[in-house]
C-alpha cells in the first residue's frame, strides 16, 4: 500500500468511514476449485436494481475503493450495467475473476469504464494441474489468454494463487509466468474453512514443509533471515493495536446482501436489504464488538511470543469458533517462519489435540482422483 | 478578452471526499492524489461547459480573497498540472460528453499531493 494511501486508510479509521467494501455479486461459478469456501448454488441473489441502490448507499457512505467478486462475475448478465453504475458513482473499481469469459470486447469495455485493477485466479503454469484444481478443462489457457486480453488494454492485472498440495511445486513458475504476461503476482499460503464452517477442504493445506520452504525463498520475502526473525516482544502499543481493517475500514456484503465485517469473517451484521448500509456500519452490535478487540484481550495470543507481529486473521478465528482466540492457521505460519511455537500451538500440544492444519507426512502429488469431489474455493 | 479555456474531469477517475480531502485515483489506479479546497472547487466545478475564467470569477474569487488575475494564472497551472496526470481535460472549446454524474461530494491541503 503507498504511503498516500495508508494515510488515506488511517484517516477513515479515524472519520469511521467504511473505506474499502467487497462486494459478492454472485456464488455461482463456472469454475469448481477443489479449495473453494463457497457454496455455489443461487440462494437468492440482490437484483440489479437493490444493487444499484446499495451502490449509492456507499457511495453516500464514503467507500472508495469497491471490489466486485464472486463466485464468478461475469456469469451475471447484468455485470457491466452494474460496474457502470459504479464507475459513475467514480468508486474506484477492482475486480475479482477467473476471467474464462473475457475476450477482447470485455477487456476493451473494461478499460474505457476505468477499472483499476483486475486479480485473476492462476493456480499453475501447467495445464494438467490447474484444470485439475478448477476441474474445468481449457481454462488455464483461457484464463491467460484473457490476461493478454487486459494487458493489450494496459489494465492492471494480478495473477493470484494459492498455495495447496496439488501445485505447492508450481508457485515460482506462476511468478515468472505472471512476469511474462506484465502481471502482478500475489500468493495465499493458506486455504480457509468453507463459509458453512467445513473444514474438509483444510486438508488440502500445503503443510509445515512447503511453508518453511516459501518464507525462505527470498523472491518472495525479501531478507529471508530478517523475515524468519525471532519476534520482537509485543509493546504497550501492539497490546492496544487493531487486529486488522475488518469492521474498521473494510467490509463485506455477500450476494444475499448479508454484510458481514470481511469475506473471510462470517460474523453476520445485519442485511442491506432490510437495512440501510451506513446504519449497518454505525450501530450494528455485532460490529461494535468486532472494533471493541485489541490484542490485549487476546487471552491466548496476548501471551503469545508472536503477540506484536502475527498476521491473526480474526475471521479465521471466529471460524475456529472464538473471535478472540488464535488464528491456527496463522500460528502455523508464525511457527513455520521462526520454528518458535505459538501460545496457542505449546497448548495444543500440552493437551495432547495435534494442529489440524499442519501436515508432517508426504503430501501426494496432484490427481484428478485425489482432488475430485472436493469442495472448491477462489483465490482471495 | 484573450483564450478562454475549459476544463472537464476525466471520466476515468475514481473519486471520493473523505473528511476534507478529496481522493482521486488516475486512469487504472496508477496514481492517488489528495485535493486541497482550492484545487477541489475546480475539480468539482470541471464540467466541460463552464469556462475557467467564470469558475474561477465566481467560485473562486468568491471564496478567498484573492484578485483574479492572479487566481486565473493560478488556476490555469493547476489544471494544466491536473490534466498532466489525467485527471482533467483541458479545451479552448467547451467539452462535450461529460460524464455529469461523476460529481462525488465536495472538499481539499497543497494543492495536490501525490502518490504512485
Amino acid at each position: 500500500m503507498s504511503a498516500l494511501l495508508q494515510e488515506m486508510s488511517e484517516r477513515a479509521l479515524r472519520l469511521g468511514v467504511p473505506f474499502t467494501v467487497q462486494i459478492d455479486l454472485t456464488y455461482r461459478c463456472n469454475e469448481q476449485c477443489v479449495h473453494c469456501y463457497l457454496d455455489h448454488d443461487d440462494h437468492g441473489e440482490m437484483t440489479t436494481a437493490e444493487i444499484k441502490h446499495l451502490l449509492r448507499e456507499m457511495a453516500e457512505a464514503g467507500v472508495f475503493i469497491l471490489t466486485f467478486s464472486g463466485g464468478e462475475i461475469f456469469l451475471r448478465k447484468d455485470f457491466f450495467e452494474i460496474l457502470e453504475c459504479a464507475r459513475s458513482l467514480t468508486f474506484c473499481i477492482k475486480l475479482k475473476t477467473n476471467a474464462v469469459l473475457i475476450r477482447e470486447a470485455q477487456a476493451a469495455r473494461l478499460r474505457d469504464l476505468g477499472v483499476a485493477a483486475i486479480q485473476v485466479s492462476i493456480y499453475s503454469h501447467r495445464p494438467e494441474v490447474h484444470d485439475a484444481i478448477t476441474k474445468v478443462p481449457g481454462s488455464l489457457r483461457r484464463s491467460i489468454n484473457a490476461i493478454r486480453f487486459l494487458k493489450s488494454q494496459g489494465l492492471k492485472v494480478t495473477i493470484a494463487n494459492v498455495l495447496m498440495t496439488g501445485n505447492m511445486e508450481d508457485y515460482n513458475r506462476v511468478r515468472e509466468l505472471a512476469e511474462e504476461l506484465g502481471a502482478e503476482y500475489t500468493l495465499d499460503p493458506t486455504v480457509t474453512p468453507m463459509m458453512d464452517g467445513d473444514r474438509s477442504i483444510l486438508e488440502l493445506n500445503a503443510g509445515e514443509s512447503a511453508l518453511r520452504q516459501l518464507f525462505r525463498d527470498e523472491a518472495f520475502v525479501g531478507n529471508a533471515e530478517q523475515y524468519c526473525a525471532p519476534p520482537p516482544a509485543a509493546d504497550a502499543d501492539s497490546m492496544r493495536s487493531l487486529p486488522c481493517s475488518a469492521g474498521h475500514t473494510a467490509c463485506y456484503i455477500s450476494p444475499y446482501g448479508e454484510f458481514y465485517p470481511c469475506v473471510q469473517f462470517p460474523l453476520s451484521c445485519g442485511n442491506v436489504r432490510q437495512q440501510r448500509f451506513i446504519d449497518i456500519w454505525r450501530n450494528s452490535e455485532q460490529l461494535k464488538e468486532v472494533r471493541s478487540i485489541r490484542l490485549r484481550d487476546l487471552s491466548s495470543c496476548s501471551q503469545c511470543a508472536h503477540g506484536g507481529s502475527c498476521t491473526r486473521c480474526p475471521g479465521l478465528a471466529f471460524l475456529e469458533g472464538n473471535m478472540r482466540g488464535p488464528s491456527t492457521a496463522d500460528c502455523e505460519k508464525s511457527f513455520a517462519r521462526t520454528g518458535i511455537p505459538s501460545a496457542n500451538l505449546l497448548a495444543k500440544k500440552a493437551s495432547g489435540s495435534a494442529p489440524r492444519l499442519v501436515q508432517i507426512q508426504l503430501v501426494p502429488a496432484i490427481t484428478g482422483n485425489r482432488l475430485s469431489g472436493m469442495g472448491a474455493r477462489q483465490a482471495l | 478578452m484573450g483564450r478562454r479555456l475549459y476544463i472537464a474531469r476525466s471520466p476515468r477517475i475514481a473519486a471520493r471526499k473523505l473528511g476534507e480531502e478529496m481522493l482521486v485515483m488516475s486512469g487504472h489506479g496508477s496514481t492517488l492524489f489528495t485535493l486541497n479546497p482550492t484545487a477541489t472547487i475546480l475539480w468539482q466545478a470541471a464540467d466541460g461547459a463552464t469556462p475557467l475564467d467564470e469558475i474561477v470569477e465566481h467560485r473562486i474569487c468568491g471564496e478567498f480573497e484573492v484578485q483574479p488575475e492572479e487566481a486565473l494564472r493560478d488556476a490555469e497551472a493547476l489544471a494544466e498540472d491536473l490534466a498532466k496526470h489525467g485527471i482533467l481535460r483541458i479545451s479552448e472549446e467547451p467539452i462535450a460528453e461529460q460524464t455529469r454524474s461523476q460529481q462525488p461530494a465536495a472538499a481539499p491541503g497543497k494543492p495536490m499531493q501525490e502518490t504512485r
